[in-house]
């Protein structure tokens, strides 16, 4: 067995050392070593999704990459979307209000999906959109209302102002 | 000024917990000390085992202990016949039920060898390879048909048969509708198998606390109940003492309810018998080998029509797949064989399976459960019916529908309820001219051939369906008003992402008059509710959601009573409303609940006899019959013939599945079983090779439908409401899936109507496609 590796990240803001073996897969390390265990595993081949976490500001798939490989990255996870006062991200109360979500197991690793895809496409189109999703699966939506939820996300984050209305009207 | 909450839509009460990474699914459960599992598994689809060597395996560091058959003394045994077999007259049944390990021989591709147990899950795989296996390969069992041969190796050699199961079924008289019949048309039909895949594999977590003597089991299953039955009968433990819970599951559609599977039976044992927590969690490739699957029938099909096209009779002959073992009995061939009716008056019916044992993973129901099968038959057999008429698909349809005054309606035949096949309401015609108006029945013609003329090929397929849903035998819930004012619901069915903590809340919302937010769910867990079956045959919104509402009335008539009390008014002066009890008519008199649950629970004084303490009531409730849903399919699609690639261009979904509770919910239902049913039809298909390999065991090579490839799902909602429960509710949650491979193939002939092309086959995927175009091309 290989020696294990000094590893320094930050997780969600917060700095993080440990020893670990080169083999660990960093959604190990997430779930396993730090209890982050919103981030889920859903094929371990990188074809899912569902353990998709920002690295640096980017969506990687946590099941590809290995912990060491995290060395000195900014990793964030869905734990780390807000600041944990309650407050949902404007993606999470978009999927809340339109449904965009029934089991939920899938929903961690779209959501980190969709996190850099608003940053760099903040006024997406449907096909843009369902592009960009397709490296997610899900088996409970149908996708429908997902796609919905991103562009009701990205309407309410480029007009912030007039959120408070459309999650009345989500929600009447 | 009562709220009203049944048929609205509010925003769902787990997602929080969801969205923010904090629901616990089973493979989040950590627990101090614990071990893992990871297991070793055939890799030949039937095979004796000579020998198992785990010296090596125990040698290696971290390794706990390696377990095989032959370690579990008695304690090794078959699982129990889920389902017995209808009592059919005639009937055989061969019993043949999965083994915790493989003692003496393999039966498909995956069955577990041996449990490797170490300090974590990478020792554990790291030892499988050095635990060694000696197998003497044996001749594997595929096809359905040669599996029946008299020389066919034989799976079970104490059955000294590979049938599984031989049932008919008749109902009326199909020689004389043979006799009578201007058209009879005959064809065979294939359906192969698919993977449930749920996006969470299975997982199970045991911790075995010596002192409290109490086995708690973290099961990813939609039936914690008899789980936890089962576990404590099997470990000499009271029922009291085992807990099983299910917590967030991620998806089920049906395997998840299996019970036992070899890894259920295994890591509470070893978490008693090492004294140490297990866990163990499943692996996608594991996914599609160890848990089970569902599909392949192949049906010999013949339908009787009059000149104007009329069904007199349908006579169906067919073989049902049930792979290595039959645990669930006859739930998926009796599905097909009872949904093959449909919504349709079939005067005479005669229909026959055999189910066989094959080298091939268990068969057991995944979302629509064999209705499928049925559908697709039928549908096909009105399509090609219609064709040889000169009628179109729906006008063959609508000439057949049972009317709607035929209600309740009973086939003679036995359900998998084991009652004779019964609807207790419905109206369908209505279904498919309401499907035709959302396609535009006038315009959709006139696009095509616009289309057609620039050389693109578009198609409409149009078919019907019923689902038998909301089956007994019963489910039970529990309602307290807490002293916060917030009400506890608990029920013993698992969820898996239907938004039971949503629904049931507005059951009991409405009844009490709070706020659906204030009203706390809890589901899956034995040690908050210990009476219950299962989620499975859409039953879960009916029945449990029937107790719920049972319950919560029989909380209302407390808080009558004890706010009757309280206010020092008649039980008839008092009314609910906003989360208080209060004199009707002089709103300043009045207590919020959560008082009054404490006025129901003094410290002090006398409780008067004959009641109970507390805002708390418990309830079951228990259908003489399911209820029946139906509705009407209708999808576009476009077919391009070089490449055989068919887009899904427009989805229609006109359903009836009764009173809606939460529309939003039913509607994220119906598109979500279509797009399984979509991946069905033309994306998923387990292939297995002549040695009954499964050749793509992984997303790579199993394809499940993306968000490029499923389209908005249009809907219409009808309610025809249920008889048989409080709240007129049928359920829902498969039958998105259940036509979807009929429309399908009825709508790419229609793209392509220059072609002799007559798709009896499902799934279908390009490949495959391709070959029947060129076929068809001639």
């Amino acid at each position: 067995m290989a020696e294990p590796v000094e590893i320094s990240l930050s997780v969600n803001g917060a700095p993080r050392s440990a020893a670990v073996e080169p083999r660990l897969l960093l959604s190990d390390f997430l779930r396993q070593e730090l209890g982050l265990t919103g981030t889920h595993v859903g094929c371990e081949h990188g074809v899912c999704g569902a353990c998709t976490v920002l690295v640096d500001g980017e969506a990687v798939r946590a099941c590809l990459v290995f912990a060491v490989q995290a060395d000195g990255a900014e990793v964030t996870t869905v734990e780390g979307l807000t600041p944990g006062d309650g407050a949902l991200h404007p993606l999470q109360e978009a999927f809340r209000d339109a449904h965009g979500l029934q089991c939920g197991f899938c929903t961690p690793g779209i959501l980190m999906s969709m996190v850099p895809f608003l940053r760099d496409h903040p006024t997406p189109s449907e096909p843009e959109v369902r592009e960009a999703l397709s490296g997610n699966l899900c088996r409970c939506t149908g996708y429908q209302n997902i796609v919905e939820a991103v562009q009701l996300a990205a309407a309410r984050m480029a007009a912030p102002a007039t959120s408070a209305a459309a999650a009345a009207e989500a929600g009447s | 000024m009562s709220r009203v909450h049944v048929g609205t839509s509010p925003v769902r009460n787990e997602d929080r917990a969801l969205l923010t990474g904090r629901a616990t699914f089973v493979d989040d459960v950590q627990l101090p000390d614990m071990l893992h599992a990871a297991f070793v598994r055939s890799d030949h689809a039937h095979a004796l085992i000579r020998g198992i060597d785990v010296s090596a395996a125990l040698a290696r560091p971290g390794v706990v202990a390696v377990i095989t058959a032959e370690d579990l003394g008695d304690y090794w045994q078959p699982g129990p016949l889920l389902v017995p077999p209808p009592p059919i007259e005639g009937i055989v049944f061969n019993q043949a039920s999965q083994v915790p390990l493989a003692k003496d021989r393999v039966r498909h591709v995956g069955e577990a060898i041996a449990m490797v147990i170490a300090e974590s899950r990478y020792l554990a795989e790291d030892a499988l390879s050095d635990v060694v296996v000696d197998l003497e390969p044996l001749e594997p069992v595929v096809d359905l048909e040669a599996a029946l041969a008299d020389d066919a190796p034989v799976l079970h050699p104490q059955l000294g048969t590979n049938l599984a199961a031989h049932v008919v079924q008749r109902h009326g008289d199909y020689e004389d509708a043979l006799a009578a019949a201007d058209l009879v048309i005959q064809r065979r039909f294939h359906y192969d198998r698919g993977a449930a895949a749920a996006m969470e594999n299975r997982a199970v977590a045991a911790r075995w606390d010596a002192r409290a003597e109490e086995l708690t089991v973290w099961d990813t299953t939609q039936a914690p109940i008899p789980i936890r039955n089962g576990l404590a009968r099997m470990l000499g433990l009271l029922e009291s003492r085992v807990r099983v819970v299910a917590p967030f599951v991620g998806g089920g559609f049906g395997p998840k309810i299996m019970m036992f599977y070899p890894e259920e039976v295994l890591v509470p044992w070893a978490a008693m018998r090492l004294g140490r927590p297990v866990k163990w969690t499943e692996d996608r490739q594991e996914n599609f080998f160890a848990t089970t699957q569902e599909r392949s029938q192949i049906h010999d099909a013949e339908i009787a029509f009059s000149r104007d096209g009329k069904i007199l009779g349908v006579r169906d002959f067919f073989f049902h797949d049930t792979g290595a073992y039959d645990p669930y009995g006859l739930t998926v061939p009796i599905n097909s064989q009872c949904t093959l009716l449909g919504p349709y008056d079939v005067p005479a019916y005669h229909s026959e399976f055999r189910a066989v044992f094959t080298n091939r993973t268990t068969v057991t129901p995944v979302r629509g459960a064999g209705r499928q099968h049925g559908v697709f038959v039928m549908e096909r057999l009105l399509d090609i019916g219609a064709r040889e008429l000169g009628l179109t698909p729906h006008e063959i349809r609508r000439r057949n529908y049972l009317r709607d005054d035929v209600f309740p309606h009973t086939f003679q035949i036995l359900f998998q309820d084991f009652a004779p096949l019964y609807y207790d309401s419905g109206n369908y015609a209505p279904a498919l001219e309401a499907a035709l108006d959302i396609v535009g029945r006038e315009t959709f013609r006139a696009e095509q051939a616009r289309l057609r003329a620039e050389g693109r090929f578009i198609g409409l397929g149009v078919v019907s369906y019923v689902e038998g849903t909301g089956i007994g035998p019963y489910e039970g819930a529990r309602v307290t008003v807490e002293p916060s004012g917030r009400v506890r619901v608990a029920t013993g069915l698992g969820t898996q992402g239907q938004g039971h903590y949503t629904a049931f809340a507005q059951i009991v919302a409405e009844v009490l008059d709070v706020a659906v937010a204030d009203v706390h769910v809890v589901t899956g867990d034995t040690r908050e509710f210990g009476w219950g079956t299962g989620t499975f045959a859409s039953r879960g919104a009916v029945v449990a959601g029937s107790a719920c509402h049972e319950a919560a009335l029989a909380v209302r008539r407390k808080v009558i009573d004890v706010g009757a009390r309280v206010l020092g008014v008649d039980a008839d002066d008092v009314e609910l409303a906003g989360g208080t009890v209060r004199v009707r008519g002089d709103e300043g008199r009045s207590m919020p609940l959560g008082q009054l649950a404490g006025h129901a629970n003094p410290l002090r004084g006398a409780v008067t006899p004959g009641t109970e303490p507390g805002l708390e009531a418990t309830a079951y409730f228990g259908p003489d019959h399911g209820s029946t849903a139906s509705g009407v399919h209708a999808v576009v699609v476009e077919v391009d013939p070089e490449t055989a690639l068919v887009k899904f261009l427009r989805y229609v979904v006109v359903h009836d599945c009764g009173k809606l509770i939460n529309p939003t919910i039913v509607a994220g239902q119906v598109q979500g079983g279509v797009a399984h049913g979509i991946g069905n039809a033309f994306f998923e298909q387990l292939v297995y090779d002549e040695g009954a390999q499964l050749m793509n065991a992984s997303f790579m090579d199993y394809l499940l439908p993306t968000s490029m490839d499923v389209p908005k799902v249009e809907m219409a909602h009808r309610e025809t409401a249920a008889p048989l429960n409080p709240l007129g509710l049928k359920g829902v949650g498969e039958a998105g899936c259940i036509p979807t491979g009929a429309a399908f193939a009825q709508a790419v002939e229609d793209a392509l109507p220059h072609l002799a092309l007559e798709i009896r086959e499902i799934p279908l995927s390009p490949n495959r496609l391709f070959e029947l175009l060129r076929d068809a091309s001639g």
